[in-house]
């Protein structure tokens, strides 16, 4: 049974993006992006070490032509500072579709929606087609979708906190109102979070930290396929009603 | 000093030979023009036109690759 998602015109079958970083090496992450089943990771733009250009990079691990490369633009905190960033990326890469995060602060990475609006009008003027990093808001979400993100990426809970998503309703209340893709970004920390975002109707999720930071990471990348999977079956499934009271699943007639 | 060019790359002064093109300049800096993304004074270098852009005194680069993030 082919349950396939779009974005941006491009179809794919795994729910679940996976980040390329803190991983303790390359190894390691290219087997953990294999066991997660992900077709899309996402990556950062950095200066090449212009000190020493020999050292392997990550391309060398996970093959762009294998895999979608999503570049971001995570440290930046303006939207001229993000602007600049995928403009490179477009030219390392040759791809538009981008994830745009524009932050608001060290310390909780919460994003800035002020710039995050500014900086989605403006790349979409320039062509590319960003996926957005943002506010868990129903509104805020309306606005990115009308200035024309291919997807809304709303936070379950603080970058790299393994949290979980703290609020179901919003998260829903976006599902429901967006005609593009939601994918809950950040904030996962275990595999039935991940089942909880799909169970909520959300088209995939995005995560780095669970799978990086967890004792094994190849063991908790398949986790995460699988928890995506389940969530996903579970929403399409339909789940039963909720009841204050306990309902018998045995017959009442014929007991002796 | 004539026949150089001093220039910034990635926040750092370099001299280089002056009248050599960008994709000489990454050649000289030991990187591979294919992977890596330039831009020269704020703009952008489409990688097509990388050999035909030339190196000019006081210029100011930015080079990048992808890296691992989330």
């Amino acid at each position: 049974m082919q349950d396939q998602w779009q974005v941006a015109g491009r179809s794919f079958t795994s729910r679940l993006i996976v980040g390329t970083g803190k991983y303790k090496d390359f190894e390691q992450n290219a087997a953990a992006v294999e066991a997660s089943g992900a077709e899309i990771v996402t990556v950062a733009v950095r200066r090449v070490n212009v000190a020493d250009p020999g050292q392997p990079m990550l391309t060398d691990y996970i093959d762009p032509k294998r895999y979608t490369y999503l570049p971001n633009t995570a440290g930046c905190f303006t939207a001229d500072e993000a602007i600049r960033t995928l403009r490179l990326a477009r030219e390392a890469g040759g791809w538009n579709l981008v994830k745009l995060e524009v932050l608001g602060e060290a310390r909780t990475l919460y994003p800035d929606m002020r710039e995050t609006l500014r900086a989605t009008e403006i790349l979409v003027k320039e062509g590319f087609e960003p996926m957005v990093y943002c506010v868990d808001d129903p509104i805020a979400a309306k606005q990115l979708e009308e200035a024309g993100a291919v997807a809304i990426m709303p936070l379950g809970a603080p970058i790299g906190s393994g949290l979980g998503i703290q609020n179901r309703v919003t998260i829903r209340l976006i599902v429901e109102g967006a005609k593009v893709p939601v994918l809950v970004d950040a904030g996962v920390g275990t595999a039935s979070d991940a089942a909880v975002a799909m169970e909520l109707g959300c088209d995939g999720v995005l995560m780095n930290t669970a799978i990086a930071e967890a004792k094994d990471p190849v063991t908790m990348a398949r986790a995460m396929r699988l928890a995506v999977e389940s969530g996903r079956l579970a929403y399409r499934a339909g789940r039963m009603g909720q009841r204050r009271y306990a309902d018998p699943s045995s017959p009442l007639a014929g007991l002796i | 000093m004539e026949d150089t060019a001093s220039i910034t790359v990635n926040g750092q002064h370099r001299r280089v030979p002056k009248g050599i093109s960008v994709a000489e300049l990454a050649l000289e800096l030991g990187l591979e023009p294919t992977k890596v993304a330039v831009e020269r004074n704020l703009e952008v270098v489409p990688r097509s036109t990388l050999p035909q852009v030339k190196v000019e005194d006081g210029d100011d680069y930015e080079i990048v690759t992808f890296v691992g993030g989330g």
